[in-house]
């Protein structure tokens, strides 16, 4: 079932958490709403869950307006960022819950419930935890037994937040990768809320960049890693240097201050720079190597560029590194790859 | 912690010999006279102090005190703290404030507030005498004022530990389609029960136990409006010593059982 | 209700579990209470002043204050010392010794009274020994404090008593590392952790040994003048029928209270903030 938002906003005394967003989730779709802490994203979810009402705008399930709706009547699955797990009811009266507290008419029998939660439960591949309680689980397993709760009530979305938060490191990627399968499988249409853009990278068919209550950019993992709209997505999506340079007829230098006389900042990414040992090409500028970083995949090189100061930031795959034997001290030249060009005055 | 416990020093044991020594004077031998005291003439005129008819009115009463304030703080404490813990709204710390205003007020002061509400010479004392209602020197004043006294047990064990819950699971029912008043008995309520049967046991015992308040609306009427405190003042008044401590006695074992269902809802609480 | 919302929430009852709380609380609590100012207003600023500055009330008032701040000061002592031997010594029966202290709050008032009376009586347990030595213990503004003691033994303890477990015994260690002698480490650790949680602990007694009726009726004796309480004194005025002059003293007794709240609220804030930073 697809969402439509249009013209959201909400406020909370003088804060503006969501100002004024639109977005469309196509059905059967995994979005993810990206953004820093105080950036609306989990508030927006929280919209569209029906948890907050919005001051203005309207939210549509499958075209239907679901605006004023109780969240009870919006037939979705929530899963909180510390799960909400009722503490004093096992596993499978956890998962059973919504079932069991639908009016009698349409409750469902005893043995299917148990049937359904029993189904529920393999799925997360918890069976065995049934009659535990959420305080004898692990972080891990307790975010999939939420996941069943939500999954119980066949709802027509999945709305998570911060679903992998309170995880650590190792869980969060494994949970990852099968929350990645679970959504395959199921063609729930499901929107989470992360401030990781790994995570929103890795998982998401469509990612939200938000930014103090607004939308910054929204398109495939590609889209917005490759083409950043403007420096707060850019900065927000991995690491990246920002040089001052000037802008002539198309034209961009990092270089010289009498080549135009307007200003604009030049963003590149660590792994868009590439480093020589001899200045060949006139675009190169020089630098001093001040430290090597050669743990992980990627070899990080700290470097300060000789004509006018200033850290650089360079990653380099292992081989070419190796080629290169750069050693700090070293004098090299770099030149960029790719960069993208925004107006000096930009503010984030 | 454990190392500091290890350590014995003479002064330690000096301190603790002191306090001991200090909580027997002021708690135990108290409480053992009241025994001693009650028991001195024998068995038989310790019972039949407690089942002479004035002495079980008293009883009748200070049971029917209870089972109306006890209930009726209950649902205040509930409604409370839902409001304080689960929402926002203007004024809540004026509202919480005011919630533990019975416990700064001296028990006397709260009798006389409903003597001048419904005595005689109150505010509703001429109506009510028109039709010949008595709240004041009758049964209802004494509950009315047991229930002002008792008022914040229940509600402020609730509130800190709602507070502390937040809403998330609430929440979380109301998504999974719950209703309102389902997710308030299915959710909530288990999640504080421990909380809410220690504010009852408190409750519980201060009113049987309330003395100043109950005694200024009483009237100190034999067998009508007499509690169990104020029935052992009155033996204590008239010099029937064994009556009056064999009285005092049940409240002492009220007190012993308050403690012991205290420590056992303790206990309970830290392993839930 | 919306009005009073600041924000907007989905959880049902907001309107019905607020409205049943303030009505209630306005019934039982506040309307009553509004009465007795009332009445008191009644007399004008002359009958008031006549009541409130008459020898009686004023002596009163003297024994009142005089008694309870005693009482809470024992409690402030023995209180801490109570609170530090239950969390950091080990002794047999500690368990019933931590479920006994909670006592005064357990004991019906008129039990604990008359109870208070035989053993510090002339002829009670410790009354005898009392007397030889010419300690007149029971009927006398002694018998007071003793009362209001027992009834005000619990809060000191347990306020202290968490923040004491919460001490880090590292600190301590720390402090002794660094050279400081026993003494030293708690007049200038354990003493600044612990202060707010006694002085709150206290307030508290203070605040309900003012007020409190039952136990001190008995073994105070009741002399106009001498040995007579200020809740009393409210009672003896009304069985007077000197209305106004009970509402009088009832009015100074309630600014007490409101005053004794406020202070209470504050140093509550102090020892959050002083055992949570």
């Amino acid at each position: 079932m697809s969402i439509e938002i249009r013209d959201v906003s909400k406020s909370f005394g003088a804060f503006k958490a969501v100002d004024g967003v639109s977005l469309g989730v196509p059905t059967g779709r995994l979005v993810a709403l990206l953004g820093p802490s105080g950036s609306g994203k989990t508030t927006l979810l929280r919209v569209i869950a029906g948890l907050e009402s919005p001051d203005s705008g309207v939210v549509c399930f499958h075209g239907e307006n679901v605006t004023c709706r109780d969240p009870r009547e919006r037939r979705i699955g929530f899963v909180f960022q510390h799960y909400a797990l009722f503490r004093h009811m096992t596993v499978f009266e956890n998962v059973a819950f919504g079932l069991t507290v639908r009016p009698r008419a349409i409750r469902p029998p005893r043995p299917e419930i148990e049937k359904k939660v029993l189904g529920l439960l393999k799925l997360v591949q918890l069976e065995w935890a049934g009659d535990r309680f959420p305080s004898q689980l692990s972080g891990g397993q307790r975010q999939r037994i939420a996941l069943a709760r939500a999954l119980a009530v066949e709802p027509r979305v999945l709305l998570l937040d911060e679903p992998f938060g309170a995880l650590d490191a190792q869980v969060r990627k494994e949970l990852r990768r099968w929350l990645r399968r679970l959504h395959d499988e199921l063609n729930v249409t499901t929107v989470f809320v992360t401030h990781d853009q790994e995570e929103a990278l890795e998982l998401a068919d469509r990612v939200v960049v938000m930014n103090r209550g607004r939308i910054e950019q929204q398109g495939t993992p590609m889209e917005v890693y490759d083409s950043p709209a403007n420096p707060f997505v850019y900065r927000f999506l991995g690491h990246v240097n920002v040089f001052h340079g000037r802008v002539r007829e198309g034209m961009v230098t990092i270089a010289d201050d009498q080549f135009g006389d307007r200003r604009a900042a030049v963003y590149v990414r660590p792994h868009e720079i590439d480093v020589e040992r001899s200045r060949n090409g006139n675009g190169a500028l020089e630098a001093l190597v001040k430290h090597v970083s050669l743990a992980g995949p990627v070899v990080k090189i700290e470097m300060e560029r000789t004509d006018r100061g200033g850290n650089v930031e360079v990653d380099l795959t292992r081989a070419r590194f190796d080629e290169l034997q750069i050693k700090t001290g070293d004098r090299v030249f770099f030149a960029l790859r790719n960069m993208q060009v925004f107006p000096e005055d930009y503010v984030i | 912690m454990i190392s500091k416990i290890g350590k014995s020093h003479p002064g330690q044991w000096l301190l603790t010999a002191a306090v001991l020594g200090f909580l027997s004077v002021f708690l135990v031998v108290p409480v053992v006279a009241v025994f001693s005291y009650a028991l001195q003439k024998g068995v038989a005129v310790y019972l039949s102090a407690l089942t002479e008819p004035d002495a079980l009115a008293a009883i009748r009463l200070t049971l029917v005190t209870a089972a109306f304030a006890v209930p009726l703080n209950l649902a205040f404490g509930l409604a409370a703290a839902w409001a304080i813990a689960k929402f926002d709204f203007r004024g809540k710390e004026v509202l919480v404030t005011l919630i533990d205003l019975p416990f700064s007020i001296s028990p006397v002061i709260a009798g006389l507030t409903f003597t001048f509400v419904f005595g005689l010479n109150g505010w509703l004392g001429p109506w009510l005498g028109r039709h010949e209602i008595k709240v004041i020197f009758a049964v209802p004043g004494i509950v009315l004022a047991t229930v002002f006294i008792t008022l914040p047990f229940v509600a402020r064990e609730l509130i800190p530990l709602m507070e502390s819950q937040g809403s998330e699971e609430e929440e979380a029912a109301q998504v999974l389609g719950a209703s309102g008043w389902r997710t308030f008995l299915r959710v909530t309520l288990p999640n504080v029960k421990w909380a809410l049967l220690y504010g009852v046991i408190l409750c519980n015992a201060r009113a049987m136990g309330e003395f100043g308040a109950v005694s200024v609306v009483s009237g100190h009427i034999r067998g009508l409006t007499n509690t169990i405190p104020l029935h052992a003042e009155i033996l204590y008044n008239e010099y029937r010593t064994e009556a009056a401590f064999a009285t005092a006695s049940l409240l002492a074992f009220l007190a012993f059982i308050t403690l012991a269902a205290k420590k056992a809802v303790e206990w309970r609480r830290r392993r839930a | 209700m919306p009005l009073l919302l600041k924000r907007k929430s989905v959880l049902p009852g907001f309107g019905i579990s607020l409205g049943f709380t303030t009505a209630y609380l306005g019934l039982v609590v506040l309307i009553p209470l509004s009465a007795v100012f009332f009445k008191a207003a009644g007399v004008g600023w002359a009958g008031f002043g006549d009541a409130v500055a008459s020898p009686r009330a004023l002596a009163s008032f003297r024994l009142s204050f005089g008694a309870s701040f005693l009482a809470a000061a024992v409690n402030a002592l023995f209180g801490t010392a109570t609170a530090w031997v239950l969390v950091r010594h080990r002794f047999p029966l500690k368990g019933l010794v931590d479920a006994l202290v909670d006592l005064p709050f357990a004991l019906p008032t008129a039990a604990a009274g008359i109870a208070l009376t035989a053993v510090y009586g002339a002829n009670g347990w410790l009354g005898r020994p009392l007397g030889a030595i010419g300690v007149k213990a029971a009927y006398s503004p002694l018998g007071v404090a003793i009362a209001l003691t027992f009834i005000g033994l619990p809060f000191v303890v347990r306020a202290v008593q968490p923040v004491l477990a919460d001490l880090d015994a590292e600190v301590e260690d720390a402090a002794q590392s660094l050279g400081a002698s026993r003494l030293a480490v708690f007049r200038r650790v354990i003493l600044p952790t612990i202060l707010p949680a006694v002085l709150t602990g206290f307030a508290m007694a203070f605040a309900r040994a003012v007020g409190e009726y039952g136990s001190v009726i008995f073994i105070a004796g009741n002399m106009p003048l001498h040995t007579e309480i200020t809740p009393l004194l409210i009672v003896t005025r009304l069985e007077q029928y000197d209305y106004a002059g009970a509402a009088a003293i009832a009015v100074v007794m309630l600014a007490v209270s409101f005053l004794m709240l406020l202070v209470i609220n504050m140093l509550q804030r102090w020892t959050r903030r002083r055992a949570g930073g």
